[in-house]
């Protein structure tokens, strides 16, 4: 693990909130919470190979969880954090049995349902759930509170993605991903790796649900949580690059702050031309790295020496 | 009791019977050559022992258990490990990478640190250490094929089953391959299960030798004997049997 990168990082993020206004730690937030988002989405696609076009869902999962203890229970904030993640754990673990038997385009479909049809509970359960308009959790944050909480629960969350990938897990997802013939082989458990990394996945998209709700003044409404958000997500994951740590923090900085400068664009992003300037960079990003930012750097490290004899007919 | 045993074992594919009735008892510590020419059955015993297919009728049996409700990701704990024909390695991992996931079983409470010192340790063993920290995807076929023995070898069998081993080797490798199995067996007191084509390797290494012939049996016994049985010798149309002797 390089400590220079992590060490820039950290520094920059701590300075960060005093050179800059409230409007823009807010900005901040959103990063930090498609970064844990993107890292849970990542783990389960680009380590496992397993697609969702739902992470939304859980995102929603997570968000309701915290409104509603902080509403109905009177939970500290923080405390619903937890409650969150185990929740959306199970959840994840819940959705990842039905699909051990999918893969590929249809998995990706099956979760897509998902995120169609979760943030419609809200509106079927609207006594409890608030219905369209949504529930207000007890208390609203400042900027500064959201911010520092936003980055401390991306730090732990990407220092346990690290833990979790560097070893054995890490390299029994891969390896289920690569070839599933070598890795049952091998030992490795196709049920129990497949489920487990949609836990994980589930569950960092549930706690970046809960702070979404927190930064959205306490709110949670369905139409945060629609197919526009699961999207989302995919698009920071494919622009992070699958099965790398590293390229996630670009995605997160990507689909976070995009939106808020595509209107500036000139032209086209004036006047509800955000969207096709947001589009029109997905486009050009996927063609010109069609390994993310991820396969980007992958091209700067140094090659593994490969000593080609010349021929001295040739040469 | 034997170690491994098929117990009149049947499976088809549709209209094809890839293995007919087929029995067989291999002794623990032997090497037990499976040959026959191509379509016998041969890989797909393997598949059946490991699990990957499911049997019609008969039963596996290893160390006197049968082996019908196990898991196929539980066969390497309970010690068979395996290579397969056309080799099935992890592309994206490195070949240290690809061994580390051969030894999942045998490494949950140890530390990664000491776990790589074995991996290394195995791939130094089948003598390709160098090629560690290069990516499996691109090497040469034989190199790749040691990769994969070294997965399996990691995991600490005593059961190794090698489909075609020989595969992409030239004279003089096939001739090191052979001391290099019976060391094998000794050394880590190993059986083998050893699927090949090269019938001068197989009649040299193996204590016993098993022949399926469209997933039927037609001989089974000691490698000379196996060698001068006409129903073998005919359905190799003689030739690469008298090359052997
Ligand atoms: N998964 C499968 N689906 C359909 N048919 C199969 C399958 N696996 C094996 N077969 C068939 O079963 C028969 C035996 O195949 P198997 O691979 O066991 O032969 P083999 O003895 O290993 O041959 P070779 O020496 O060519 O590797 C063949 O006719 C093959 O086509
Ligand atoms: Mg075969």
């Amino acid at each position: 693990m390089k400590l220079v990168p992590i060490g820039v990082v950290v520094a920059v993020l701590v300075a960060l909130p005093f050179l800059i206004s409230g409007y823009h730690q807010g900005l901040a937030t959103y990063v930090a919470i498609y970064f844990i988002a993107i890292l849970g989405l990542n783990i389960l696609t680009g380590y496992t190979g397993q697609i969702s076009i739902g992470h939304g869902a859980f995102m929603a999962i997570g968000g309701y969880t915290t409104v509603l203890l902080s509403a109905d229970q009177h939970w500290n904030l923080l405390a619903t954090l937890p409650a969150s993640l185990g929740i959306s754990f199970v959840c994840g673990l819940i959705v990842g049995v039905p699909a051990l038997r999918l893969s590929g385009v249809y998995l990706a479909l099956a979760t897509f349902a998902l995120a169609v049809s979760v943030p419609q509970f809200p509106l079927k359960f609207s006594k409890f759930l608030g219905g369209s308009n949504g529930i207000h959790a007890a208390q609203t944050k400042s900027h500064l509170w959201l911010y520092v909480v936003g980055w401390s629960c991306s730090a732990l969350a990407f220092a346990a993605a690290w833990l979790l990938l560097r070893g054995r897990i890490g390299r029994a997802f891969r390896a289920v991903r690569d070839s599933e013939l070598a890795a049952v082989s091998s030992g490795v458990s196709l049920p129990i790796y497949k489920t487990l990394a949609f836990g994980v996945s589930a569950a960092f998209a549930g706690v970046a649900g809960s702070l979404l709700v927190l930064v959205t003044n306490g709110y949670a409404q369905p139409g945060e949580f629609g197919v526009l958000l699961s999207l989302e997500i995919l698009i920071g994951a494919a622009v992070a690059g699958l099965g790398s740590l590293w390229g996630v923090i670009v995605g997160a900085v990507f689909i976070g702050l995009l939106p808020s400068v595509a209107p500036d664009v000139p032209l086209i992003g004036s006047a509800h031309g955000q969207d096709v300037v947001f589009g029109l960079i997905v486009v050009l990003i996927m063609l010109l790295l069609p390994n993310g930012f991820a396969g980007f750097l992958r091209r700067f490290e140094p090659r593994v020496k490969t000593t080609i004899k010349s021929d001295p007919k040739t040469s | 009791m034997s170690f491994l045993s098929l117990q009149n074992a049947s499976l088809r594919f549709g209209g094809i019977v890839a293995l007919d009735d087929v029995s067989l008892e291999a002794e623990e510590g032997s090497i037990f050559g499976l040959i026959g020419p191509n379509g016998a059955g041969k890989t797909t015993a393997f598949n059946v022992i490991t699990r990957l297919y499911r049997l019609d009728a008969g039963d596996v049996v290893f160390e006197g258990k049968s082996l019908l409700h196990a898991p196929p990701s539980r066969i390497v704990k309970l010690g068979i490990a395996r290579t397969f024909q056309n080799v099935e390695l992890f592309p994206t991992m490195t070949v240290l990478e690809n061994v580390l996931v051969g030894a999942h079983t045998v490494s949950r409470f140890e530390s990664e640190r000491s776990v790589r010192a074995k991996a290394q340790k195995t791939l130094d063993y089948v003598g390709i250490g160098d090629v560690a920290r290069r990516p499996a995807a691109g090497l040469p076929f034989g190199t790749l094929k040691r990769v994969e023995l070294a997965r399996a070898l990691v995991s600490k069998p005593r059961l190794l089953l090698l489909d075609e081993p020989a595969g992409g080797l030239n004279h003089g490798e096939v001739d090191e391959l052979a001391t290099f199995i019976r060391t094998l067996r000794d050394d880590l007191k190993l059986t083998v299960l050893l699927v090949e084509h090269h019938m001068n390797l197989v009649m040299r290494v193996s204590d016993h030798v098993h022949v399926l012939n469209f997933g039927r049996t037609i001989a089974s016994g000691p490698p000379a004997e196996i060698q001068r049985d006409p129903k073998v010798i005919e359905a190799y149309l003689g030739g690469e049997l008298e090359e052997a002797s």
